[in-house]
């Protein structure tokens, strides 16, 4: 980028300050505005462009790859907003915003486009900002021509020089409180070609928080500057809070998809290592240059850094992504969830898989599968167990832990389908006995059953043991059961179940 | 009830427009002291002398800026000059000479141009304070001596910045005045300067060149006074990123005169 011509400063600038400053432009009282001196070459150029509108999408979401072949000038218009939003369950917290959304609305472009950037400064902002794009080449990768009083903007132009994946972010000083706001962003220059293509594509950034109240303390949270000096966050979180990629909330695919994740860090403070439990990521674009590694378990992403990374989902589940330094993940927020669904046939699959899951824990020396199936499983469960927050919040997550217990307690009595033996074991599948009636539901887990019974007009005299579980567990299995096999249900809380045991 | 409250009222509109006030109405005097650039180069002295000089209590008031845009129309909404003042010029008010719902009456008067607060200074033959007297005035804290330290200024500022501007602005002088007797210097707008356009900090404060490494560089160099003072920062911030011309809604001004 041309560098814009410098300003002559007033006579009360002192020459010593003007070499402090170095290329640091100031402002001619009364001037209109600040613009560069109009470039032949480059109006030559833009003119001899198409123009595109950028499309932004919010996080998880990603732009549609390009699929044109050649340059084009492409037309961003970002508004920064002073926003509250939910940092967690209860917890709202004024994040400084690019596009009203942390992390800021994704921008994809091609290798060789011109960008005309325009920035806008909501009129309630309380603070001017602007954008340093790492995409950028040119001093301050656009931060001096974006810098926005609130109620103004600001257009300034670069060319996509280097293809890679960028981290964007406000460079107003001072700068860390502006990042520690949540002014952090992506945007991904594709290479002419475009990248290998797959079948999902999404957007994860983490950044971490620094609030005056502690994780999960209620209430519209103050910035903590100590706690910020210090470098110890109360939130590491991905894309804006707890919660974000959990539950409804969750990416999602399908077996034997192929999915690409966009992967940021705005920081301010930490690096990330990050890791998606369950997968081994089959190509890691390291550091989101062209140095492509594959086969890696965990990859390090560094503050104002991001890299990309691709797999092929082969088993239906919950796969957890985390930040692997694990406090974050387990007592700060840094956990997101993909779930991968079976295709239409797959719930055999599925079966066989967990089948393959009950026997590892089994057999003593077990296949190197049922080893691994088996320490991801433990390490899932320590990742779900330390969290009660997204515990609490989170059915999938109940559901998930409700199938390991079923298929660890039930399904030897009730079958892996749910379906029981005729005249033997009743079916919990479509059930109008378990459906009827919750409270009864619970009992039978844990008292166990005797006596003539009948189910879907079916008599059964038979006995099932009292079921030597927890209450959380008890709460889970039922959740399970009763929304899983063609039923339908409500989720049975922990809280139930103790007042179903307490009563008799 | 002081002569300035009067006028909110609206009662001596006239009076205060004409000019026949002291010049110390509403002003309290603000001792001679020192003022710490944020921003210096190595052979700049690390305190500026300041002399005393007269301060406004409070922000200048809605009620008192339309009084003097009814003495001076040509700074009425509809008829300034957009070299010196921008669209966003009053655009709170509902009219030339009306406030409305958005502009009450004792809030801090917001959306008004350096040229703007500049020409309301001379109506009053007083004029906008320098950076160092605004800093100067600023550095007193509520409930200490030194704002930088004062936890009050700290939990007033913070809880500016955490909550985001809902609605208009609040009244001047609903939070504590500092021990100079200064109301809203922290926490409730932003204020012009006279020389703001030569705040050492532009958007780019890790700028690409000898900044940076000014900045950060070893004991006894050059550098910033204090790189955890971050209220000053964001003031540096916020005046580097203006015009003249502009009208910004959380920008307001007061006026400060020599004795
Ligand atoms: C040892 C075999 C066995 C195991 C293990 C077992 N059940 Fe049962 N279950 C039975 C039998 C037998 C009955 C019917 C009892 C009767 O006839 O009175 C039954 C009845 C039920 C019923 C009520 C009838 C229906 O089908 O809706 C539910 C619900 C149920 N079981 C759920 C579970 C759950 C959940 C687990 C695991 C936590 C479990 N059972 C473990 C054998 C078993
Ligand atoms: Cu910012």
């Amino acid at each position: 980028m041309k560098p814009l011509p410098v300003h002559p400063a007033r006579a009360v600038l002192a020459a010593s300050a003007l070499v402090l400053l170095g290329s640091v432009r100031l402002f001619a009282v009364g001037e209109a505005a600040t613009t560069a001196v109009p470039d032949a070459r480059k109006a030559e150029f833009a003119a001899s462009l198409p123009t595109e509108q950028a499309v932004l999408t919010a996080a998880p979401h990603v732009p549609p790859p390009i699929t044109r072949d050649h340059a084009a000038r492409v037309v961003v218009n970002l508004e920064v907003r002073e926003v509250v939003k939910q940092l967690a369950d209860g917890v709202d917290y004024t994040f400084w915003t690019f596009g009203g959304e942390v992390p800021g609305l994704f921008i994809r472009v091609r290798q060789g486009d011109l960008i005309e950037f325009h920035l806008s400064n909501h009129p309630t902002s309380k603070l001017p900002h602007n954008i340093d794009l790492h995409a950028v080449t040119g001093p301050g990768g656009g931060a001096t021509s974006s810098f926005t009083a609130p109620g103004h903007s600001s257009v300034f132009s670069f060319q996509a020089l280097n293809p890679g994946l960028y981290v964007y972010h406000c460079a107003t000083a001072p700068v860390p409180i502006h990042v520690a706001s949540g002014m952090y962003g992506l945007i991904l220059v594709e290479p002419h070609g475009g990248l290998p293509p797959v079948d999902r594509e999404f957007y994860v950034m983490q950044g971490e928080f620094y609030t005056t109240g502690n994780y999960g303390e209620a209430g519209l949270q103050t910035f903590d500057m100590p706690k910020a000096l210090d470098e110890r966050p109360n939130y590491v979180v991905f894309n804006g809070g707890v919660g974000s990629l959990v539950g409804d909330k969750a990416i999602t695919a399908e077996v034997g998809e192929t999915v690409r994740l966009f992967v940021g860090n705005g920081g301010p403070n930490l690096i990330s290592s990050f890791h998606v439990i369950g997968e081994i990521f089959d190509r890691v674009l390291h550091e989101a240059g062209t140095l492509v590694n594959e086969n890696v378990q965990t990859t390090l992403v560094p503050a104002g850094g991001a890299t990309m990374v691709d797999f092929r989902v082969e088993v239906p589940g919950t796969y957890i992504l985390v930040d692997h330094s694990l406090f974050r993940a387990f007592n700060k927020g840094a956990l997101g969830m993909l779930k991968v669904s079976g295709e239409p046939d797959a719930i055999v699959y599925s079966g066989k898989e967990v089948d393959e899951v009950y026997l590892g824990g089994q057999s003593a020396a077990g296949s190197e599968t049922v080893r691994r199936e088996e320490a991801l499983r433990a390490e899932r469960e320590d990742v779900i167990a330390a969290n009660p927050r997204i515990t609490e919040i989170d059915t999938e997550i109940q559901m998930e832990r409700g199938k390991r217990i079923y298929f660890a307690s039930c399904f030897a009595c009730h079958g892996q389908d749910g379906e029981g033996i005729p005249g033997v074991f009743p079916p919990v599948a479509d059930s109008d006995y378990l459906m009827a009636d919750k409270d009864r539901a619970i009992r039978v887990i844990l008292k166990g059953l005797t006596g003539p019974i009948t189910v879907n007009g079916k008599p059964y005299n038979s006995a099932m043991p009292p079921q030597d579980l927890t209450d959380q567990q008890v709460a889970d299995v039922l959740t399970f059961v009763m929304n899983s096999f063609g039923n339908r249900g409500e989720d049975v809380t922990p809280a139930e179940v103790k007042a179903v045991r307490t009563a008799n | 009830m002081s002569p300035l409250r009067l006028l909110h009222a609206g009662l001596l509109v006239t009076l205060f427009a004409s000019g026949a006030w002291g010049e110390r109405s509403g002003m309290v005097e603000v001792p001679a002291g020192e003022f710490a650039p944020l921003l210096r180069s190595r052979d700049e002295p690390e305190t500026v002398p300041v002399p005393s000089f007269w301060m406004d209590v409070h922000p200048v008031t809605n009620a008192q800026y339309l009084a003097f845009v009814q003495t001076h129309p040509l700074w009425a909404r509809s008829q300034v000059r957009r070299l010196f003042a921008d669209e966003l010029y009053l655009a709170h008010w509902t009219g030339d000479f009306e406030l409305g719902p958005g502009a009450p009456p004792d809030a801090p008067v917001v959306l008004v141009s350096w040229f703007a607060a500049r020409a309301y200074a001379e109506s009053r033959d007083a004029r906008l304070p320098t950076i160092a007297e605004w800093e100067r005035a600023a550095a007193v804290g509520i409930d200490t001596d030194d704002a930088r330290t004062d936890p009050a200024v700290a939990a007033v500022l913070a809880r500016w910045f955490s909550r985001p501007n809902a609605g208009p602005l609040p009244d001047v002088e609903r939070g504590a005045a500092n021990r100079l007797g200064l109301h809203d210097l922290f926490g409730l707008v932003w204020e012009w300067v006279e020389d703001f356009n030569t705040a050492l900090v532009t958007g780019e404060s890790r700028a690409d060149t000898g900044l940076e490494r000014n900045l950060f560089c070893g004991a006894g160099s050059v550098g910033a006074r204090d790189n955890t003072d971050y209220p000053a920062f964001m003031r540096a911030g916020f005046r580097s990123s203006l015009r003249a011309a502009y009208a910004v809604p959380n920008l307001g001004f007061r006026c400060v005169v020599s004795p």
